[in-house]
Formats: structure tokens, C-alpha cells, sequence
């Protein structure tokens, strides 16, 4: 267990140096909605090439990570309707929200934007009333 | 250059969610029951990130970035509806997976089939949002 949480205190860090890199670099707000939403519904065209190239970076290295540690497992639900269901939920909610865990939660929370607060306390909030409601009521997940 | 740095961008971010064990919806939804077997690794995630960001932001303050004539300006800070619903909805679509987009595209290869019913439905609700977002509007116009 304290190996779990030095792992995600160290996978955090990296994480939080992409978001620097890419913010005093490019001068560019590390989101993952926004960089693949921005692909998918054209908003994005003018500069395809860095919301690919990114893309790319975050598909192809933890392939070759997990590969070199003998895999890595997901341990996702085998129930396809939620799977289908909890998709376009998180698709339609983090465009509609322009933002996700990565923009307005690690981005937006450390340069104190208000509606990255906002935004993460709805979020943590729906996401464990849906544990409770699913798990726990309804014991569907 | 710019989709050099980019990719290397993309690259530290899908290692970081892997090593972080991130991309395992067990610890996300762990993490999100309280009153199950409360795993906390994602907070020492989330506070791991924002530490290096903190800092980003205050170096920001009076340079420019190096490949771009501007660091973004912060958004109005205004809590309109669509940020409540859409912060709403992707929490509980979240909850009921355990996976965000960014480790849904970070566990492209070894997420199997699930992982891929997953992705193509949050892009086809990415597709969606825009019409959606324009119905939603001027059906119940924003006060």
C-alpha cells in the first residue's frame, strides 16, 4: 500500500513536469479533453499536428512501458452498457465543462483558477455519489 | 519544434499515469469510494502534479513562453451552468468506469477491447457536444 501511494506521488510529479514543460514551452494548457475534443470537432485544425504529436507520446510510451513491465491491466468493467454509457458521459461532460482532471484539475487547481475549483469539487462530487448510487444502492459496478 | 516538445509532453504525461497507476480504474474508483476500501494513491497523484504546475505558473509571471508569443490569459472566472452540468456529468461517467481521458488514451494498448468501447464512445460524445451544447442554449437560454 505505501508503495502505491510513493508510485503516485512519483507518476504525479512526472505528470505535473509534462504540464510545466508544455506550459513555459508551447505556452499551452496540458488537457487531455481538450487536445483530443479539439480533434474530433474541428476546433482544433489550426494546430493538428501538436494535438497529434501529443497524442502519439501519451499512446506510445506507456504501450512501451507497460510492455517492458510485463503488461499492465486497466481492470475495466466487462459490462459493455456502462462502458458505452460512462464514454459519452465523461465525452459530452468534459467538453461541455472544457476541462477534465488534467485541465482543470492539475492545471487549473495550481494556478488557483476558481473554475478549475468549482469544476473538480462537481466532478470528485458526482463521481463518489455515482459509487455509492452503483456500488453500494444499486450494485450494478 | 513545437510538436517535438509536444510529443515529449505526451510522452512524460502517459508515463506519469502509468507509473502513478492511474490508468487502473481500480485505484480511480478506489479512490472515489469512501465507503468502500478507500485507496487514497490518487490524491498523492493529484498533489504530485500540482506541486511542479505551482511552479510553472508562478515562473510564468512576467517572461514569455519560449515557442510562443504568450502564456494563456486566465478565463473570466465565471461559473456558468455548462461548467456545473458538464463537470457533473463527467464525474459520474468517471465514477461508473474509473477512467478520465487521459489514461483512456494512455491505456490504448493494453486497455483491450473495453478500453476501445470506452474511447470511441467518449470521442463520439466529443463529436456530439458542440450540437448538443447549441440545442441545450436555446432551449433553456442562459440567464
Amino acid at each position: 500500500m505505501q508503495h502505491d501511494w510513493i508510485m503516485g506521488l512519483v507518476g504525479g510529479g512526472i505528470i505535473g513536469l509534462a504540464g510545466a514543460l508544455f506550459l513555459l514551452v508551447n505556452g499551452r494548457i496540458m488537457g487531455a479533453s481538450g487536445i483530443i475534443g479539439g480533434l474530433v470537432d474541428g476546433s482544433g485544425r489550426n494546430d493538428w499536428v501538436e494535438r497529434a504529436a501529443l497524442l502519439a507520446g501519451l499512446v506510445i510510451v506507456p504501450a512501451i512501458a507497460a510492455f517492458a513491465m510485463g503488461g499492465s491491466e486497466t481492470n475495466l468493467t466487462g459490462n459493455v452498457a456502462v462502458i458505452i454509457a460512462a464514454g459519452l458521459l465523461v465525452g459530452i461532460g468534459t467538453r461541455l465543462a472544457n476541462g477534465c482532471t488534467s485541465g482543470h484539475g492539475v492545471c487549473g487547481i495550481s494556478r488557483l483558477s476558481l473554475r478549475g475549483i468549482v469544476s473538480t469539487a462537481f466532478y470528485i462530487g458526482a463521481g463518489g455519489l455515482t459509487m455509492v448510487l452503483f456500488k453500494h444502492v444499486l450494485g450494478v459496478i | 519544434m513545437r510538436a517535438v516538445i509536444s510529443f515529449l509532453t505526451g510522452s512524460l504525461f502517459g508515463l506519469g499515469l502509468l507509473i502513478s497507476g492511474m490508468t487502473d480504474t481500480n485505484k480511480v474508483q478506489g479512490w472515489l469510494d469512501v465507503f468502500g476500501q478507500w485507496d487514497p494513491t490518487l490524491a498523492f497523484v493529484m498533489g504530485g502534479a500540482i506541486v511542479p504546475m505551482a511552479i510553472a505558473w508562478r515562473f510564468t509571471i512576467g517572461r514569455k513562453p519560449v515557442l510562443a508569443p504568450a502564456f494563456p490569459t486566465p478565463p473570466e472566472p465565471r461559473i456558468g451552468r455548462n461548467l456545473v452540468i458538464g463537470s457533473t456529468m463527467f464525474g459520474a461517467g468517471w465514477g461508473l468506469a474509473g477512467l478520465c481521458p487521459g489514461p483512456a488514451i494512455a491505456s490504448l494498448s493494453y486497455g483491450g477491447t473495453g478500453g476501445l468501447v470506452f474511447l470511441v464512445a467518449m470521442l463520439a460524445g466529443m463529436m456530439l457536444t458542440p450540437g448538443l451544447r447549441e440545442r441545450f442554449d436555446r432551449a433553456v437560454p442562459a440567464t
